[in-house]
């Protein structure tokens, strides 16, 4: 009898350690990440200045965001930064992995190459990035020297450009890694349908339009999603590119975030844009992650 | 990746070959030529970069920009060089990669082979946890690090980055221990074994290469940190990205950018020697992170 109970305990402390197990990384996340979340939210619904405060204003701060000239221009640029910043790296990155797929000499000696940036602090390729932009010293004047004195780039220095010079410096990091997404991608393509296709005399051309890129859906949209959301949480570049500016030229919400709630003393706002750029990244990777997990039965 | 199967059965000419390697060439220049740049000027005095053409070679070669970025360049108000940033990135990085790597084994383990009812969406709520724009957690956790006595401390960072680090491992351990075949599982339980007995001795020893994906994936991201180090650390405790910024941003005196390059090479070299010592693990982690392993 006792023997039983014992063993009975056994098998029960047996069904409960895996729940102890995975309990403390479940109780960080539901505190640390959704109970952060609920608290941003609740604060951005108060008059937070410099602290939190809890006295409730209602839509108030989200009222003053969108009047904000500041966060109309942050998104402005979020919208012109993260087009062009996924297009043009998905463009490179399927060029790069067809042309790479062709059975080129040297093939593992380029992948490395393009795909290192990746591995670098966005504070390091901003570093490198702002430097060769710099008119003075960088691309433009090593082209007066050899000779191209009629050659201007002065973008980084241009409110109107200078955005386009935070895309360049994102491309030349994010882009390798692309490339290598669809890389993949293309090696899990069956070549017996190629060679059948050819067999039946399709061009190069044709064959990749109708057959080989509709294939690579998966990786078009694993491209999209993870771009997209790396472009809403763009910071740490924009900070050592260009600090935001000039002007506001190049702030973006995550910039915009950043100096409303900890220079400009108005957490209110602050919170307001962060919970802005929470529903932005849901809205892209609610559902994908949703079907993601919901595949495998 | 697979690397097994180079190339298609598409065949090209001989114009498109020739157009295909100069495009890829050109590509690579791209690719190389901030580095390349970077390392060439932080070897010439400052008087041959200013006055000079960024992709001469140095006339007289200089390893002082790299001693002084190390032990005496102004970071912030002090001239301490990026040496005491470096070891506190040391001193962040290798405990939370640890912590959070063993969490997220532990964590694919229950979640695959001790399934239970809702693992299924705790795991979701752990995976988004990953991409969450992490401005939406600034504030609360400024309070909570103040609350605990971490503020401003190499443990607060620590305890930062595991929390946030764990929906990742969870994740690379979820979808290796998943493809592991079950019944093993059953059939030690069968003769007796227990949960950890189990872990230690069937599925750990196969763990080998999704322990070196994740370890690599949380050391890059976690050294190249700039957010959370430029939030919630001190003075005595910053990481050497901020640091890094710090020297190249301040705005007192001539601008030294050879010592700003080294001081980057500084920064960018574990993460770059990882790179190159283990790239295809870095690659199968970047790809685990997006799409399903």
């Amino acid at each position: 009898m006792a023997r039983s109970t014992a063993i009975d305990m056994r098998t029960r402390l047996q069904e409960w350690i895996p729940k102890i197990v995975l309990a403390p990384s479940v109780a960080t996340t539901l505190i640390f990440v959704y109970g952060f979340i609920l608290f941003t939210v609740y604060l951005s619904f108060t008059n937070s200045k410099i602290l939190p405060t809890y006295g409730w204003v209602g839509w108030h701060n989200y009222w003053r965001l969108f009047q904000l000239p500041m966060w109309s221009v942050a998104l402005e640029n979020l919208a012109i930064f993260a087009s062009l910043y996924i297009a043009i790296c998905i463009a490179i990155g399927l060029g790069l992995a067809i042309f790479l797929d062709q059975k080129i000499r040297g093939e593992g000696m380029l992948r490395p190459i393009f795909l290192y940036p990746m591995a670098l602090s966005f504070i390091v390729t901003g570093t490198a990035w702002k430097w060769l932009l710099d008119p003075g010293i960088g691309i433009e004047h090593t082209l007066h020297l050899w000779g191209w004195t009629s050659f201007h780039f002065t973008w980084i220095k241009d409110s109107n450009y200078a955005i386009y010079c935070v895309v360049l410096a994102a491309v030349w990091q994010t882009s390798g890694f692309v490339m290598a997404m669809f890389l993949a991608g293309l090696r899990g393509i069956d070549n017996e349908i190629l060679k059948a296709a050819q067999m039946d005399g399709a061009s190069n051309w044709n064959l990749y339009r109708r057959i080989i890129i509709p294939q690579l859906r998966p990786a078009f949209l694993s491209a999209f999603v993870i771009l997209a959301h790396l472009a809403i949480k763009s910071y740490d570049l924009v900070v050592a590119l260009t600090g935001g500016g000039p002007g506001w030229a190049t702030q973006l919400p995550a910039t915009f975030m950043y100096s409303y709630t900890f220079t400009r003393n108005e957490m209110g706002v602050g919170a307001s844009s962060a919970v802005i750029m929470l529903m932005m990244i849901a809205a892209i990777m609610i559902p994908y992650l949703y079907a993601e997990l919901k595949e495998p039965k | 990746m697979s690397a097994a199967t180079p190339g298609n059965a598409v065949s090209t000419g001989r114009f498109t070959r020739v157009l295909i390697y100069v495009t890829l060439l050109i590509f690579a220049l791209f690719y190389l030529l901030p580095l390349a740049v970077m390392l060439l000027n932080s070897v010439k005095p400052l008087s041959e970069i200013t006055g000079g053409n960024m992709m001469a070679l140095p006339k007289v070669w200089t390893i002082k920009p790299w001693l002084e970025a190390w032990s005496t360049a102004q970071i912030g108000v002090q001239p301490t060089g990026l040496r005491p940033y470096f070891i506190n990135s040391i001193e962040i990085v290798v405990p939370a990669v640890v912590i959070s790597t063993v969490l997220g084994a532990l964590n694919g383990y229950v979640l695959t082979k001790w399934r239970f009812r809702g693992a299924q969406v705790l795991f979701g709520l752990m995976l988004f946890s990953c991409f969450i724009p992490f401005q939406i957690v600034l504030i609360p956790m400024a309070r909570v690090l103040g609350l605990l006595g971490l503020a401003g401390t190499v443990p607060g960072l620590i305890l930062v980055h595991v929390v946030y680090g764990i929906g990742f491992t969870t994740l690379y351990f979820r979808n290796y221990y998943a493809a592991f075949p079950t019944e093993l599982v059953r059939a030690a339980q069968i003769d007796g074994a227990g949960f950890f007995r189990i872990f230690w001795r069937i599925l750990l020893p196969l763990s080998g290469p999704i322990i070196v994906v994740s370890v690599i994936w949380q050391f890059t991201n976690i050294w190249n940190d700039f957010l959370f180090g430029s939030s919630f650390a001190g003075q005595a405790s910053q990481p050497i990205t901020v640091a890094l910024n710090n020297l190249v941003q301040s705005s007192t005196g001539v601008k030294a950018y050879n010592v700003h390059f080294a001081g980057a090479i500084y920064a960018a070299l574990p993460t770059l020697v990882v790179y190159i010592v283990s790239g295809r693990f870095f690659v199968r982690g970047l790809m685990a992170g997006s799409v399903k392993g």
